[in-house]
């Protein structure tokens, strides 16, 4: 038996000092499962994963990563996979190539133990064995392929209906809430929209050919379960127009139930603009003018309180983290888009194919559709994508005086011409 | 001779699966026509609609990667105790749908009894989302899965109830790249040193004008070393972001002098009450301590129980420390306020204090 190896159930492994320390306690233990790769699994599991394990205690050792990128790909897709190649496969090698395969869930991550099954039956037979659920990209994460199983593990997971996500610079693997299947605070059909926009983008995921990388999230309202204004260059959070709705006695019961003092406490008080009081007959007063669509008294009251009726979507775009100019979350630029009607998602459709082509054409290498807006100014982004500028896009209207204004009569004018084209919309609709 | 090559097959490009065919039944029937819901017990979710139908949800903390086996496991558990229909949160928890009341204790008991917490709902501290690390990374400093498996440790009773003042959302990133996230509490790899150039490889791996242009600081130039073509940085300039080591891996940025891990407070992603909000620095260079952090986890500890002491039902941790102010945050939680919380980067400005509005 060599130096670095043990005995374990019969066959040689390698020694695991330190990741054995992360088996005990009860949150369940990752290296518990890879272990059983290696002990219990296919015969390709069992190599790959000893090495791994190998690798990863190695790394725990001396808290340095040995995996370095390179170039695969399967036949028709420029990206999808993440290569992994071992520094230190002459110690393991077995794992010396660890690619992952970044796979689209459904939308929502609905899944039938059906599914899961014929997944895990692949990545058995091609793979490591290791599947994350899911990655920050959105992503199925199959963790773990060689060079040559990769087209095997791809094309059987392709017959199954599953496709490849985003990589590189390219369009990413989008998210959505669960939203419409289960949640009432839900205000559009985040599956449709989902897979409208990223299905029609699809050729700008497999063969890579933008500035960058370019994010779609799409949350049902303004809790922003998926966290879209964060992380995603075009978030779609849904909303509503009209008022909330107060279904009054179940109000009653709440305050019933959890007392005055604390629904004062924690729903009257901590309404961001103040909008909703609580009356001497313990039903509630919102002045929905004021209301800022921020959820938390619906999420305080769920059965008394609702969104209104007139439900869309509002679009947020340039979010990211810190490379390179530092954190920037989207900016409101759709306040509303009403998002019901075949015509109405085809609309949504067409706006987003827009705003990437912009960022296509406009965008330096590696930089972010965000990035692009602060280097050319949100009115020359606004203008690029034929938005008429509106107060919700602004925290408060611009500080600084450094600003030529001789168009101002004109620019004003457009104002007062859409204020008058709005209002008579609304009147012919009435 | 060889075998002629096989003609390959054209991927079927099929892109975002279409959800409906591995639904609940109960939730494709009343998709966008849910009415209200509850939570009977922590990790329990109750939703009706509006046709009277209800749906459970039995949500569940997993590792994330997950080897094959605990998967057929869960999937055991969704065929025996529940409806064969599984969702996964944004958060790696896994969630079992069922209509029938009477299958939620059976399934509760069952998926405890196979050492996977049932919670993850309402006030609690859910799952942390994470990073690859050294698992599978290729510039990691350090190792997620290590420190989430820590911290959950630390935290399992926070997941099981909810009894936190409103739900804590704690991310870990291996980098400063941060794809964890915002978090309540965001635990990233902060490095402290500029990075360790090997020259003799520079020319060959690296695309030069890339990497110079990758600085945010802009303290990358071409340079000749030893007659070859590489990069030099101005160490004055460098913030130690790292930046570069993912262009050009000879400008190694890991090391046990340099890579160090900060806390984060306060970030939200949510827009109730409060808009979103960044996560803003805690403490910084506590040491990559594997496998346990015990620093890390300390630190985190502290940070939980003061918020859980003091913060007011609702109170998100941002929302807590506007409140009672950074003096008494740091006061708390027995942190130091250094000359680095104060920001220097563009836009810094507008994180001072542009008042008479004190907290003492």
């Amino acid at each position: 038996m060599k130096d670095d190896e043990t005995q374990n159930a019969g066959r040689q492994v390698h020694p695991t000092p330190l990741l054995d320390e992360l088996e005990d306690g009860p949150w369940p233990s990752f290296i518990t499962g890879i272990k059983r790769l290696r002990d219990e699994g296919s015969e390709g599991n069992q190599k790959m994963m000893n090495d791994l394990l190998g690798q990863l205690n190695h790394s725990y050792e001396n808290r340095m990563g040995y995996w370095k990128g390179g170039t695969v790909s399967v036949f028709g897709y420029g990206g999808g996979i993440i290569p992994r190649f071992s520094e230190v496969a002459d110690k393991f090698p077995e794992s010396k190539e660890f690619h992952t395969l970044r796979v689209m869930p459904p939308a929502g991550y609905h899944y039938t133990t059906d599914i899961l099954r014929k997944m895990c039956d692949i990545w058995e037979r091609h793979g490591s064995g290791l599947i994350a659920f899911h990655g920050q990209s959105g992503d199925i994460m199959f963790q773990g392929c060689t060079t040559e199983n990769t087209q095997k593990a791809f094309d059987e997971l392709n017959e199954i209906g599953f496709d490849l996500g985003g990589a590189g610079p390219a369009l990413r693997t989008a998210m959505s809430c669960v939203g419409h299947a289960r949640c009432e605070q839900s205000c559009y059909d985040e599956v449709r929209a989902h897979r409208t926009i990223i299905n029609k983008l699809l050729d700008e995921m497999h063969r890579p050919a933008l500035p960058y990388k370019f994010k779609f999230k799409f949350s049902g309202c303004a809790n922003d379960c998926v966290n879209a204004i964060h992380r995603a260059d075009f978030a779609v959070i849904g909303t509503w127009r009209d008022d909330i709705k107060i279904d009054q006695e179940k109000v009653k019961e709440h305050v019933a139930e959890k007392g005055r003092k604390y629904t004062i406490d924690t729903v009257v008080s901590m309404c961001p603009t103040r909008a909703i009081s609580l009356n001497d007959d313990d039903t509630i007063e919102i002045d929905n003018r004021s209301c800022v669509r921020c959820m938390h008294c619906i999420n305080v009251m769920t059965k008394a309180l609702s969104p209104g009726d007139d439900r869309g979507v509002s679009i947020m775009i340039g979010g990211k983290r810190a490379l390179k100019i530092g954190d920037l979350m989207g900016i409101m630029v759709v306040p509303f888009m009403r998002l019901k009607t075949d015509e109405d998602f085809d609309k949504l459709e067409d706006f987003a194919e827009r705003v990437v082509e912009f960022f296509a054409e406009n965008a330096l290498e590696h930089e972010r559709v965000g990035e692009t807006i602060d280097r050319i100014g949100l009115p020359a982004f606004l203008e690029a994508l034929d938005i008429e500028p509106d107060p919700n896009m602004v925290n408060h209207p611009r500080t600084s005086c450094y600003v030529r204004t001789d168009d101002f009569d004109e620019e004003a004018a457009k104002w007062f011409e859409r204020k008058a084209r709005e209002a008579g919309l609304q009147i012919s609709a009435e | 001779m060889k075998d002629q090559p096989n003609t390959p097959r054209t991927p079927d490009e099929v892109g975002v699966p279409d959800p409906f065919q591995y639904m609940h039944p109960v939730m494709k029937a009343n998709y966008g026509n849910w009415d209200w819901h509850e939570r009977p017990r922590p990790g329990v979710l109750r939703h009706v609609a509006k046709s009277g139908d209800v749906i459970y949800t039995v949500r569940a903390g997993t590792q994330r990667q997950m080897d094959v086996f605990t998967i057929r496991k869960l999937c055991d558990i969704g065929d025996k105790y529940a409806d064969g229909h599984v969702r996964f949160t944004t958060r790696s928890n896994i969630e079992y749908l069922v209509a029938d009341q009477g299958k939620v204790a059976p399934l509760i008991e069952a998926l405890e009894s196979e050492g996977f917490p049932v919670g993850g709902t309402g006030a609690s501290v859910s799952m942390v989302s994470h990073t690859q690390g050294w698992l599978h990374c290729d510039i990691p400093g350090t190792d997620a899965s290590g420190v989430v498996k820590g911290l959950m440790d630390m935290l399992h009773k926070e997941f099981v109830q909810e009894k936190m003042p409103n739900r804590l959302r704690i991310t870990t990133s291996c980098c400063q790249i941060n794809c964890g996230g915002q978090g309540d509490i965001a635990v990233n790899v902060q490095y402290t040193k500029p990075p360790k150039i090997n020259h003799d490889l520079v020319a060959n791996v690296c695309e030069r004008p890339a990497v110079v242009a990758r600085c945010p600081v802009a303290a990358i130039r071409p340079a000749m070393v030893n007659g070859k073509p590489s990069l030099e940085v101005d160490e004055k300039k460098c913030v130690c972001c790292g930046a570069c080591y993912p262009p050009c891996p000879p400008m190694q940025i890991n090391g046990d002098d340099s890579t160090k891990i900060a806390v984060w407070v306060g970030g939200k992603h949510s827009n109730a009450r409060s808009k979103p909000t960044f996560h803003k620095l805690a403490v910084a260079n506590l040491p990559n301590n594997a496998p346990h952090w015990p620093e890390v986890n300390d630190v985190v500890r502290r940070i939980v129980e003061a918020y859980k002491a003091d913060a007011k039902h609702w109170e998100r941790m941002g929302e807590w420390i506007d409140r009672i102010g950074w003096n008494r945050f740091f006061e708390m939680t027995n942190l130091a306020f250094t000359k680095h919380h104060l920001d220097t980067w563009t836009g810094a400005r507008k994180t001072m204090n542009m008042s008479a509005h004190l907290h003492f």
